[in-house]
């Protein structure tokens, strides 16, 4: 336990601490080429002492590629890479104060759990006892207590996993690595490692560092995240603001699910965009919410999150807008249902029926609706993100 | 479910049928026939179909059996250690330096040597240092020495270098299938963890490229102990091994029971060895990756 321990994620307290805490790692205008290949175009970043930090984004974007550059298993064509301050450039792997968690996991076949989890203890001044302690206390921090003389080919996935996390915490490294090591568990035991890699970051105060591309995990693991495309950061922020907020249709498209409608801008005032789209009026959108639409969009759109509106009873009466359709399609979910509503008048500007999707939580005494019914769907302006 | 499995049992006999039999007509039938042999008695031109002990209590208490196995031993020994610490870097170098798309070639030039007969090659060693061979008259040629060399011709030092390049292939191979396996993440760690490249290779690769070395070792050793060719041509048959020996007693003194008792006998200390290399090595050898 750290005394600077940042508490729950969420809250504005550990926001404000994250924010004033010193950078670990500093990255500046980072390039690397394989050959013709442009990996790194250019990355810029710094991530910040005792962060959860983690780099998202589709296979091939480069999010390996950085974490190997950080490592120090891939040397970098230009740039520099600080960690702790102290700059990286002719530090071999080996020396340098980072440890790694591989996707394979890497656990060392001829060795026991025990020796797997102290391999690197070798140069350690400490007597062989208290090495051997060492590694009893880390198997212990990961759940792997009576371990140690296990042969390592005996271990199932989470084990393994265990394992690789034991060898590098007791190392007690400034900067911990994992890359993607969630991606071969199956969904109940990834769940259980997520919330379990939490506690433990908490528990040990290292700055880690995730690679995934599971965006769910990134959402539910990080204190802040960059979302990288094709060797870029596309957006680098917190859960929320990024899943609230995404500043470019890209990066919205990424992170979970959301509706899009064509629209088009009438006018701006100094803090808002007015716009009219289709099936929803005349709208003003803060400032805060334009982002940016993709190269190969047509036209600006407005996107809001199947969650952020919901089926309301006729005539209901509240703050919110509502908009009236008719479902086209239901998903049963168990917990959810989705809808994909047809807004009237959302054929629009081009004629084209564009259904938007609405999830709905089956909460007690909420009846499933039907296909073919008519619809009313409540929405509030501050929920739309417009693209333009 | 039953009758589907014996269907698939006598499926798989039919299968090794043909090379089943061949290996008794041709394996089997010859070992059992030299045991057999090894207890009759000699009768001079024939064999006495008598039982006796006589032959191994003659062989054992020989000196000069003694000095021929160990001196077999001796050189098999020098072979598999010149061969397997030879072909190592070989292996590593293929599996750790080539791309992945000229591996194929690289395998295929290393087999080269077998295009040509296993004599022939021999006796191209003699050729190269021999005392007027390609060594010493170029080295003769070129001023550095005025008398040919004679300590790399027949001798153990010649026949060491001749049977180390005649199973350097058979050495390569293993040691460069079970470095392929490893999986290069592991070297990644060890390194993350802290260790150089030499460290790494100490405590990661090569414990793991272990079960390769150790086939790569007993390939080598059985087949060099029992070698027949290079000592009569390299070693100039002046210094014979244990199956020169028992060529000897087989064909020259027509004394099969005792030729017999020979090869069983060295069958048998190769077998010991061979099993004893085996559990030493055996921790190396569990390891699942």
């Amino acid at each position: 336990m750290t005394t600077q321990n940042p508490g729950p994620k969420s809250t504005a307290a550990h926001r404000a601490a994250m924010a004033g805490a010193r950078p670990m790692i500093e990255i500046r205008q980072v390039q690397k080429h394989y050959g013709d290949y442009h990996a790194l175009r250019g990355i810029d970043l710094t991530i910040r002492s005792g962060e959860f930090f983690s780099l998202l984004g589709p296979s091939g974007c480069g999010k390996t590629t950085l974490l190997r550059t950080i490592a120090g298993f891939e040397d970098i064509s230009s740039g520099v890479v600080l960690i702790d301050g102290q700059d990286m450039q002719d530090v071999p792997a080996n020396r340098r104060p980072t440890n790694m968690v591989f996707q394979s996991y890497a656990i060392f076949p001829h060795l026991t759990v025990a020796e797997n989890v102290g391999f690197g203890l070798r140069r350690d001044p400490r007597s062989r006892a208290e090495k051997a302690a060492a590694v009893e206390q880390a198997l212990e921090m990961v759940g792997l207590k009576g371990y140690s003389s296990r042969a390592s080919h005996a271990l199932s996935g989470g084990q393994r996993q265990r394992v690789a996390l034991a060898r590098a915490l007791i190392l007690k490294p400034k900067v911990l690595l994992l890359d993607e090591p969630l991606s071969a568990l199956d969904r109940k035991m990834r769940e259980q490692m997520q919330v379990e890699l939490i506690k433990l970051q908490r528990q040990v105060g290292i700055t880690f560092v995730l690679v995934t591309h599971d965006q769910e995990e990134a959402l539910v693991m990080s204190d802040r995240i960059a979302v990288m495309f094709e060797g870029q950061i596309a957006q680098l922020d917190g859960p929320e603001a990024l899943y609230a907020r995404p500043t470019s249709r890209r990066v919205a498209n990424f992170i979970g699910v959301m509706n899009f409608l064509p629209a088009r801008v009438l006018g701006e005032t100094a803090d808002a965009v007015q716009i009219e789209a289709p099936g929803l009026g005349r709208v003003d959108i803060p400032l805060a919410n334009v982002s940016q639409a993709d190269p190969g969009d047509d036209g600006p759109s407005i996107g809001f999150r199947p969650e952020a509106v919901s089926l309301v009873a006729p005539g209901a009466q509240g703050a919110n807008r509502v908009a009236e359709g008719v479902i086209d399609e239901v998903v049963y979910y168990g917990d959810m249902t989705y809808y994909d509503v047809r807004l009237d008048g959302s054929a629009g500007f081009d004629g084209q029926a564009r259904p938007v999707r609405i999830a709905m939580r089956n909460v007690f005494g909420r009846e499933v609706q039907d296909v073919g019914t008519r619809a009313n769907v409540s929405w509030s302006p501050g929920s739309l993100v417009l693209f333009r | 479910m039953a009758s589907g499995n014996r269907s698939q049992t006598a499926q798989g006999l039919t299968l090794i049928a043909p090379p089943l039999g061949y290996a008794v007509l041709v394996l089997a039938a010859p070992l059992l026939t030299i045991l057999a042999y090894s207890f009759f008695k000699d009768g001079y031109l024939t064999v006495i179909r008598e039982f006796t002990l006589e032959n191994y209590r003659t062989v054992w208490a020989d000196p000069i059996f003694h000095r021929i196995m160990l001196r077999s031993l001796g050189v098999a020994a020098l072979v598999t250690l010149a061969t397997v610490v030879l072909a190592f870097p070989v292996a590593y170098f293929l599996s750790f330096a080539v791309s992945p798309q000229k591996k194929a070639m690289w395998l295929f030039l290393i087999t080269i040597p077998f295009w040509t007969s296993y004599l022939i090659r021999v006796f191209l060693w003699k050729v190269i240092l021999g005392y007027n061979g390609v060594i010493n008259s170029g080295l003769k040629t070129l001023g550095l020495i005025e008398q040919p060399l004679t300590f790399i011709l027949y001798n153990v030092n010649a026949m060491v270098i001749t049977l180390a390049h005649a199973y350097a292939p058979f050495a390569i191979l293993p040691i460069f299938i079970a470095l392929e396996k490893i999986d290069r993440s592991l070297l990644e760690a060890g390194r993350d963890l802290g260790e150089s490249r030499a460290m790494t290779f100490w405590r990661v690769t090569l414990p793991l490229a272990m079960p390769g070395v150790v086939a790569a070792a007993l390939i080598v050793f059985i087949p060099t102990i029992g070698d027949y060719v290079t000592p009569a041509l390299i070693g100039g048959g002046k210094i014979p091994m244990i199956a020169n020996m028992i060529q000897a007693q087989m064909l020259d003194l027509d004394n099969r029971p005792m030729g017999s008792a020979l090869a069983v006998t060295a069958m048998l200390i190769v077998a010991v060895i061979s099993l004893a290399f085996i559990a030493v090595n055996r921790r190396f050898l569990r390891v699942r990756q």
